[in-house]
């Protein structure tokens, strides 16, 4: 998922800023994935780097279409967009993407914790209750973020079980999840830390596997899928709630054995990162 | 002083940026006649480690209009392009009017605002508005 090993294209919209079409250029290439430097000569932008890149302006006939900057393998490309629809201007950078084979953004909600290293104790408590394997540890041993795209979208119940709120999920809708400045109030709240496992009495994945036990002999006695199915979304549902956890991610575990299995790896895994930090 | 550089996110994926402060913060900005760079979105920059990440963090002072400040240091550092702590400025979309964020994307002075390791120490006591 990284781009640093892979070709990227930099979009320059270097067109007149009394262009009547500037503001919905601009919006069409965001909503679609694109990163755009503006650029007008009054304020500087950040220097070229090794991203190719494209020019979209207002061009004298005649002018070159290509460059190249060859002391850091750059190619670039200039495109006239005089009188051309935002919808033009999407297609036409879209080609040169295609082209260029620069990579296409814009297609993944990007759902994933962040850590806050200035809260963070390193106690890897979300390292072993995340099932997904987002967590690791670096060489160091100390925790990071790892797999971004395993995480479940809108769920954020690892930054509930950190006791220093140092979990951020800069898309969720309220403080300090989203980033906003961690209070007393809020590391004093019961609700910051081990919400999901103190709501249920204990451990969550244990009450899941005692639950749905507790189930598979009633199925074998009352053969009711019905009433099972019941009792689990009654259960899901409650968590859903009280957790703030998306129902959907909820219905999505896996079977208790494979929950069992996941967790014990993901604990081993926080074992040996504080083992090794000793 | 040299200018600082701007750099707005579109939070494409979310509605948690109102969508009203969005469009006008990135319409004057279009209409200033001044140059700025923008993402699509932040958040999706950081876990791919988008150079233009580096290169923004890599060129001294800067202002940004996105989210939360903390949320916006970490998000930066995640893709392993630390900000200058003494030289970025944040204004966040999320609680600010598009007319304080485009004031503040404006004037020269930056006011820098990250949070530091002391502000986590010794945590504040009202919900900031930074």
């Amino acid at each position: 998922m990284m781009l640093k090993d892979q070709k990227t294209l930099r979009v320059v919209l270097a067109d007149s800023p009394s262009s009547p079409t500037r503001y919905d250029s601009m919006a069409a290439l965001l909503k679609n994935g694109y990163a755009v430097t503006c650029s007008t000569g009054e304020r500087p932008v950040s220097p070229a780097d090794h991203s190719d890149i494209l020019v979209l302006g207002n061009l004298e006939e005649g002018a070159p279409l290509a460059a190249e900057d060859p002391s850091r393998g750059v190619q670039i490309t200039m495109r006239d967009i005089k009188g051309c629809s935002p919808e033009a201007v999407l297609a036409l950078v879209e080609s040169v993407r295609a082209e260029r084979q620069a990579v296409k953004q814009g297609e993944w909600k990007p759902w994933f914790p962040v850590i806050d290293y200035d809260r963070c104790t390193n106690c890897m408590q979300c390292l072993s209750f995340c099932l997904f394997g987002v967590y690791g540890v670096d060489k160091n041993q100390n925790l990071e973020v790892q797999n971004q795209d395993s995480c479940k979208t809108n769920c954020p119940a690892c930054s509930r079980v950190c006791p220093e709120a140092a979990i951020m999920f800069p898309k969720y809708k309220s403080g300090p999840i989203n980033g906003e400045a961690v209070t007393d109030a809020d590391l004093q709240r019961e609700k910051m830390k081990i919400d999901i496992s103190a709501l249920l009495g204990g451990d969550v994945y244990a009450m899941l596997r005692t639950r749905s036990e507790r189930a598979q002999t009633r199925f074998s006695k009352e053969r009711d899928a019905d009433k099972a199915l019941k009792e689990r979304q009654k259960c899901l549902v409650k968590l859903a709630q009280s957790g703030d956890i998306p129902l959907e991610v909820l219905m999505a575990l896996p079977s208790p054995e494979e929950i069992a299995r996941r967790a014990e790896e993901a604990k081993g895994k926080a074992a040996a990162a504080l083992e090794g930090r000793l | 002083m040299n200018a600082p550089r701007l750099l707005y996110c579109h939070c494409a994926y979310a509605q948690v940026v109102p969508n009203e402060v969005k469009e006008a913060v990135l319409r004057k900005l279009c209409d200033s006649g001044v140059s700025f760079e923008a993402v699509a979105d932040l958040c999706e920059a950081s876990a791919r480690r988008d150079p233009t990440l580096k290169r923004l963090a890599d060129c001294g002072s800067l202002k940004i209009a996105a989210c939360y400040p903390r949320a916006v240091k970490w998000l930066f550092a995640a893709a392993q392009s630390p900000l200058p702590a003494d030289s970025t400025e944040v204004l966040n979309m999320r609680v600010q009017t598009a007319d304080e964020i485009v004031a503040g994307l404006m004037e020269i002075t930056v006011k820098p605002n990250l949070p530091t390791a002391n502000d986590a120490a010794a945590p504040s006591t009202e919900k900031s508005v930074p």
